[in-house]
C-alpha cells in the first residue's frame, strides 16, 4: 500500500537508504558515537552527583583535614599533567586514525595507555601513602571521619574508570593493528578517556586543592 | 547503511597543542590559588569556574563537540547543566550545617 508519511523516499516504497530504514545517522553521527555520548552523560551525572554530596560535606564540615602537603599536591598535579598529556595523545591517535595511518593510530593509543598506567600506579602509592597514615573508610587520625570515605569512593571510582580506560584501548589498539576497527571506533574510545580526564579536573581542585595543607 | 552526513575534517594538530597549553597553565593557576589562604566559599567558586573552563575546552576542542552538529550539543549539554544545577539547588543548606557547629 502507499504510504504517505516516509519522508525522502519515493511514494509507496520504502527504500534501504529511506529514514525509516536507518538511511540517517542521529545529528549526522554514527550510533556509535551517539551511544557513547549518551552513556557520558550518565556517567557525568553520576559523578556530579558524588562531587555534589562530597562538596557539602567538605563544605560543611569545619573540622575536615587538611592532609595534602606540598609533596602530595605536587604528585596531584604530576597526575593531572600526565592525564592531559594523555588525552592529547588520544587526540592525535584519532586524527591518526582518520588519515587512515595504522601504525601511527596504535603507536599514539599505546602512550595513551602509558599515561592511564603512570595516573594509576602514582594514584595507588598515595593511596598506600594515606592508609599508611591511619586513613581508612570511616577513621582518620586527623578530623571528620567521612575523609576517607568521600576521598576513597571518589577517586577509587575515577581510578575504576581510568584502569578500565586502559583495558577498552588496549582492546581498540589490538583491533586496528589488525585492521578490524574503524576510525570510528577509535573516535569513540577517544570520546570515554577524555571524559575520565575531565572528571579528573573536577576531582583534582575539589579533593586535593580544597584540602591542601597550609604550612 | 548508515551515511554520515558531515564530511570528515581532520584537523591540524596545532590546535591541539594550544588547547593542552591552555589547560596546563589553568591547572597551574588553581595549584597557586590553593596556597593563598581564601575564604572557603571564594576558593571553592573560582577553582569551580576555572574547571568549568578547561571542561568546556576538553568537551569543545578533545571531544570534537565545537564541530559537531548543534542538534547534538542541545541535547547533550542543556540537559546536564540542568541536572547539575538541580543538585546545586540543595548547597546552600551545608553553610547552615557549618553554621550549626557540628563537629
Amino acid at each position: 500500500m502507499a504510504s504517505h508519511d516516509a519522508v525522502g523516499s519515493m511514494q509507496g516504497v520504502i527504500t534501504e537508504e529511506s529514514i525509516w530504514n536507518g538511511g540517517r545517522s542521529p545529528y549526522a553521527i554514527g550510533s556509535k558515537k551517539l551511544g557513547m555520548w549518551l552513556f557520558i552523560l550518565s556517567d557525568a551525572i553520576t559523578f556530579s552527583a558524588l562531587l555534589m554530596a562530597y562538596s557539602y560535606v567538605r563544605v560543611g564540615s569545619p573540622l575536615w583535614p587538611r592532609p595534602f602537603g606540598p609533596s602530595s599536591i605536587a604528585n596531584a598535579t604530576v597526575m593531572t599533567f600526565v592525564l592531559l598529556s594523555s588525552s592529547v595523545s588520544m587526540v592525535l591517535a584519532v586524527r591518526a586514525a582518520k588519515l587512515g595511518e595504522r601504525s601511527q593510530t596504535v603507536k599514539w593509543i599505546l602512550a595513551t595507555m602509558l599515561g592511564g598506567v603512570a595516573f594509576d600506579v602514582l594514584h595507588i602509592r598515595e593511596w598506600l601513602g594515606l592508609i599508611a597514615e591511619g586513613v581508612r573508610l570511616f577513621r582518620n587520625p586527623w578530623g571528620t571521619p567521612l575523609f576517607g570515605a568521600t576521598f576513597f569512593g571518589l577517586t577509587g571510582l575515577h581510578m575504576t574508570h581510568v584502569t578500565l580506560g586502559v583495558i577498552y584501548l588496549g582492546i581498540i589498539a589490538v583491533g586496528v593493528h589488525r585492521s578490524k576497527f574503524t576510525s570510528e571506533d577509535v573516535e569513540v574510545s577517544g570520546l570515554y578517556w577524555h571524559f575520565v580526564d575531565l572528571v579528573w579536573m573536577f576531582i583534582f581542585p575539589l579533593v586535593y586543592l580544597m584540602s591542601a595543607k597550609f604550612a | 547503511m548508515i551515511t554520515h552526513q558531515t564530511g570528515e575534517h581532520v584537523q591540524g594538530k596545532r590546535i591541539f597543542i594550544y588547547v593542552w597549553c591552555y589547560l596546563l597553565a589553568l591547572t597551574l593557576i588553581e595549584v597557586v590559588l590553593a596556597y593563598q589562604q581564601l575564604n572557603l566559599k571564594t576558593m571553592l567558586v573560582i577553582l569551580m569556574g576555572l574547571s568549568v573552563i578547561k571542561a568546556t575546552l576538553i568537551i569543545s576542542y578533545f571531544m570534537h563537540l565545537r564541530y559537531e552538529r548543534l542538534s547534538l550539543v542541545v541535547t547533550l549539554m542543556p540537559a546536564l547543566i540542568f541536572v547539575i544545577g538541580m543538585m546545586f539547588a540543595a548547597f546552600p543548606d551545608s553553610l547552615r550545617l557549618l553554621q550549626l557547629g557540628i563537629r
